[in-house]
């Protein structure tokens, strides 16, 4: 479980998020949504630890991540996975080599089994035969699928997603939801999702947070998003012309 | 002064909470082959003909008949190990080897990369910049005897091919008035050099935000701050040491 309380962060005397509270479950895919700029990656920045929050903190499993010693984020982000907007794949390694990454340098596994498990995680990221491909030499939809089996070959408590599907063609976008879904339900890992894909909310989103000027302003599920009467959001939401086709049909 | 000490902060980063030294030795070697055998050629060539030049000019400039021919063999020795073998060198490495790192890790940076690492709770500053530091202080020295060793040779095919100096008096003059002390002198201005171009360009590149724009100016800005801090740690090197 994620919790992260009041966090403030400001940047250059501008504050980008005001008070964020939230919890994040096991087992769901929780998922930060919003317009460009509404500090939506910041929030995410700041629970892996790449920013320091001025305020407020972040909990695993109620330990503090934010002020805890070095040692402590060090044994916390060993339990992280996160797959970046571009894959973020080292470019000189091979597609193997990348998802071993953690493994060779996180754990003391012997070579085979270490093997074993980067052939499982591809097997189950639906990549077969491209251990020896570097990553120009791939896809953008295989490079998210290489990016998520190195966020899991660690068998990670926690997978962050920022942006998971931008840059990819509705068909392979929808794959790549769905695999980081059932991922979450099978090995009950917390995940968080940063996207402005209504079609990844409602294809997935089990927990929403809608941001809207650094601010939190609406939670909940899928189911109930589309009820939602917060200008704000629902602008948002029928912003894609899908969405409000959709809309348009259920109340004929 | 800002970035002077976001500099020392850096060199600070390298040492604190790094992986075990096992976790970087693939690394070393890996960066010693593409420093070292990367640099081999274009070291080659450029201490060659600089032997060369230093030669055929200090020939030309050598107009009196009193000073004896041996001397231009000499004159070639000295320049070579005080200053051409490892400071001309050094603006080379910082050319070759300077743009390759900071453009090597700017591209880390901006596509993430390095966020990737601080993620796994590694230390990307160690993990990335500790190898190319290490495997540059222990490939420029050897570098830099090289280009020694190719400078006075270079020195020899143009002065004895072209008739300046016989190759008898060239030796003369390479073994005359000796200093051992200024090889020693050469190998430490290279081990000083080798951390000034690695450190240098491994913040400049680590430190880039933005675009592929930005990854040139920091490869740029690598180059022409690493050839700065080479000249004046020359000049502080002799007033020091000679």
């Amino acid at each position: 479980m994620i919790e992260f309380k009041n966090i403030v962060k400001s940047f250059d005397g501008k504050t980008v998020l005001h008070n964020i509270n939230g919890i994040f479950e096991p087992g769901r895919t929780n998922l930060i949504i919003g317009t460009s700029g509404t500090g939506k990656s910041v929030l995410l920045k700041c629970m892996v630890g790449l920013l320091l929050p001025d305020e407020g903190s972040v909990l695993y499993n109620g330990r503090d991540f934010t002020r805890a010693t070095r040692n402590v984020q060090r044994e916390i982000r060993r339990d992280i996975g996160m797959l970046f907007q571009g894959a973020a794949l080292f470019d000189s390694m091979t597609v193997e080599q990348n998802v071993m990454f953690p493994l060779n340098v996180l754990t003391e596994m012997p070579k085979d089994e270490k093997l074993d498990r980067v052939n499982f995680v591809l097997q189950r990221v639906g990549l077969e035969n491209v251990n020896d491909k570097m990553p120009s030499e791939i896809s953008g939809g295989m490079k998210k699928r290489v990016g998520i089996a190195r966020a899991i070959v660690n068998s990670s408590k926690y997978l962050y997603c920022d942006e998971p599907n931008s840059g990819l063609d509705p068909i392979t976008a929808i794959l790549i939801d769905n695999l980081i879904k059932e991922i979450t339900e099978e090995y009950n890992i917390t995940t968080v999702v940063v996207t402005h894909d209504m079609n990844s909310v409602m294809e997935i989103g089990d927990y929403i947070i809608y941001m809207y000027d650094g601010r939190k302003l609406w939670e909940g599920s899928k189911d109930e998003i589309l009820d939602t009467k917060i200008p704000e959001l629902k602008k948002f939401i029928y912003s894609s012309k899908l969405v409000q086709a959709l809309r348009d049909m259920e109340e004929m | 002064m800002r970035g002077i000490g976001k500099y020392f902060i850096f060199l600070g980063n390298l040492l604190i909470k790094r992986e075990p030294l096992k976790t970087y030795i693939k690394q070393i070697l890996d960066e010693c082959i593409k420093v070292g055998i990367g640099s081999l050629v274009i070291v080659s060539i450029v201490s060659t003909f600089i032997g060369a030049v230093t030669c055929v000019q200090t020939a030309f400039n050598l107009v009196s008949p009193l000073i004896p021919r041996y001397v231009i063999s000499l004159v070639v020795r000295d320049m070579t190990l005080l200053e051409l073998a490892p400071t001309i060198t050094a603006i080379v490495f910082a050319g070759k080897v300077g743009s390759n790192i900071a453009g090597e890790l700017g591209t880390m940076k901006i596509t993430e990369q390095v966020d990737a690492l601080e993620v796994m709770g590694i230390n990307s500053v160690s993990f990335l910049a500790l190898p190319k530091i290490i495997a540059c202080l222990m490939m420029y020295p050897l570098l830099v005897i090289l280009a020694g060793f190719l400078a006075i040779m270079g020195g020899y095919l143009a002065g004895t091919l072209t008739g300046v100096i016989t190759p008898e008096d060239y030796i003369y003059g390479i073994r005359a008035d000796f200093q051992p002390f200024n090889v020693l002198f050469a190998l430490i201005k290279s081990v000083v050099f080798a951390f000034l171009v690695s450190s240098i360009s491994s913040y400049k590149g680590y430190n880039t935000a933005g675009g592929a724009l930005e990854v040139g100016q920091a490869s740029t800005s690598a180059v022409t701050n690493s050839c700065i801090a080479i000249l004046v740690a020359d000049y502080l090197l002799a007033e020091l040491l000679l």
